[in-house]
């Protein structure tokens, strides 16, 4: 191997690791300001601008959500039965989307429309805003950009996931029951207590908890984009492609780890 | 308090090996107005973050009211950014706020005073500036002018002793650019302020500096007063107040790269 590819494999590994360090130190720095974004015992105007936050990110967000959802959840009912219907096992369809989506479909469909939607809009919001100095600025004034910027959208979206990641299992399962009640004339009621019959507390739970993780990778990868901006407005335009297309690679390879993780230790 | 307002030490910067600033030495006392002169790449901006705190030197000290801002922990550092009001180049106020928001700002974060005293004291920084029936308008609708006196008086609304300013008047027309350096002017005499100027203005220069220094490739040629700059010999300083021109084409480059093309095609 001549030594320039292996330079050149050197120097990428260290971009990442670099790139992983600097997450981290962000990450730590943003959890330490967090607790003075918080209502009643942190600082209220960071407060305020998490709910502007939580409005955008979350609120805004549902009917895209919602519709993806529906979509999917018809898909998979679809998909599934095509197969299942030769076995005759058609009550199973409903098993499939309802674990589906608790489990995956929920927090993964979430994930990635938030990181298309909002991350970059982070991403471009805080890098246009070195490129403006508005971040030295701040700095100047004594302000700490991270608890001014960052924690506000992290506790936004911390907050506002785990809702999305809960309307978005909802309309997919919901589709799944306009599925069956147009395929094989079950009623919505009967649909929903075979529903509830197989949704398990822990599916719930580990479909929230990837939410979060998915949450962080989001705002931190957007928000790290957006401080790394270094010259003009193409340099905003790029961070914002980066932002997205690192911060959904880095949802599915989290998603990966999550799900290995509660299936080893799901003992079922 | 005693001593300079600001006190350079041996300062040194470098960018990926390359030096920006080489041991710089600077003294800026209290209530004067010192005027850094440079030409582009000089370091000029780059001296102007070290002494605000955006950045950190390799080595040296950069003392501010005698607190060494090079070595200082970072809560001492944000005690010493309240004493020094910046007004970036591009005014740099937050679009997203009101002119108002944008000078109560600093307040807001720093002070527990009562909402009524915060528009009280935004009111009376943009009359200061002549922005006082702007407040309510978005920075976006001001113009050029307008917006670098909102950034002026957001950099006031701490009530610095040290007021710094990033190219006031670049991109402006002359008769508001002047318009800045009277403000400036007037400021540093209602306040007694210690004003930090970065410019490449000549005219602004000689009408607000107490004393100027120059920067020529990250090192301080001359530092001085009006009088003494403008008499002094360095053909570094007289080519720019002169505005001679550097030779730009490189000739030698040139006729080489022609021979070598014409033996080349001749061959």
């Amino acid at each position: 191997m001549s030594p320039s590819v292996v330079e050149r494999l050197g120097s990428a590994a260290m971009r990442h690791i670099e790139y992983i360090g600097g997450l981290a130190i962000q990450l730590q720095h943003a959890c330490a300001a967090l607790g003075r974004t918080l209502p009643l015992v942190g600082n209220r105007s960071r407060w305020r601008s998490a709910i502007q936050q939580m409005l955008t990110v979350g609120v805004d967000a549902f009917p895209m959500v919602g519709i993806m959802a529906v979509c999917a959840g018809f898909i998979l009912a679809m998909q599934g039965a095509s197969e299942l219907r030769r076995l005759g096992a058609m009550q199973f369809v409903i098993d499939l989307v309802t674990i589906g989506f608790t489990r995956e479909l929920g927090p993964l469909l979430t994930a990635i429309a938030v990181s298309g939607r909002s991350g970059s809009a982070f991403s471009a919001e805080i890098g246009s805003m070195v490129v403006t100095e508005e971040i030295d600025a701040l700095r100047t004034m004594g302000i700490d950009p991270v608890e001014f910027v960052l924690a506000p959208k992290y506790l936004a979206a911390l907050i506002v996931l785990p809702c999305l990641t809960i309307l978005s299992t909802t309309c997919g399962i919901l589709a799944g029951g306009a599925f069956m009640r147009l395929s094989t004339d079950m009623a919505l009621g009967v649909y929903l207590r075979y529903v509830v019959r197989s949704i398990v507390l822990r599916d719930v739970m580990t479909g929230l908890v990837k939410s979060l993780a998915f949450a962080t990778i989001i705002v931190h990868v957007g928000c790290l984009e957006g401080f790394r901006v270094r010259g003009g407005p193409d340099a905003v335009g790029r961070s914002a492609t980066a932002a997205v297309v690192k911060s959904t690679f880095l949802v599915i390879l989290a998603d990966v780890g999550f799900t290995a993780v509660f299936y080893l230790t799901g003992g079922k | 308090m005693t001593g300079p307002a600001i006190s350079v030490r041996d300062v040194v910067v470098t960018y990926s090996g390359r030096r920006v600033l080489d041991g710089i030495n600077l003294d800026i006392s209290r209530g004067e107005t010192l005027v850094l002169l440079g030409g582009s790449g000089s370091g000029k901006s780059t001296l102007l973050r070290q002494i605000v705190g955006l950045e950190r030197p390799q080595s040296g000290q950069i003392r501010v009211n005698g607190v060494d801002i090079a070595q200082c922990p970072p809560g001492e550092l944000k005690k010493v950014r309240r004493s020094i009001g910046v007004a970036f180049q591009n005014s740099a106020l937050f679009n997203s706020m009101s002119v108002e928001d944008n000078i109560a700002l600093p307040l807001r974060e720093h002070t527990r005073l009562a909402e009524s005293t915060i528009r009280l004291m935004t009111w009376m920084k943009l009359a200061v500036v002549g922005l006082a029936e702007f407040g309510k308008l978005s920075p976006q609708a001001l113009s050029g002018g307008m917006k670098k006196r909102a950034a002026v008086a957001r950099a006031l609304s701490l009530d610095p002793d040290i007021l710094v300013f990033d190219e006031p008047s670049a991109g402006l027309d002359p008769i508001v650019a002047a318009e800045l350096d009277e403000l400036i002017l007037g400021l540093k005499r209602a306040f007694s302020m210690t004003v930090v100027v970065v410019t490449h203005e000549m005219a602004s220069a000689f009408r607000i500096a107490d004393r100027m220094a120059m920067l020529y490739k990250g090192s301080l040629i001359a530092v001085g007063t009006k009088e003494e700059l403008q008499s002094s010999p360095h053909p570094r300083i007289r080519q720019f107040f002169d505005r001679v021109p550097d030779q730009i084409a490189d000739t030698a480059a040139i006729d080489k790269y022609f021979k070598k093309y014409l033996e080349g095609s001749s061959a």
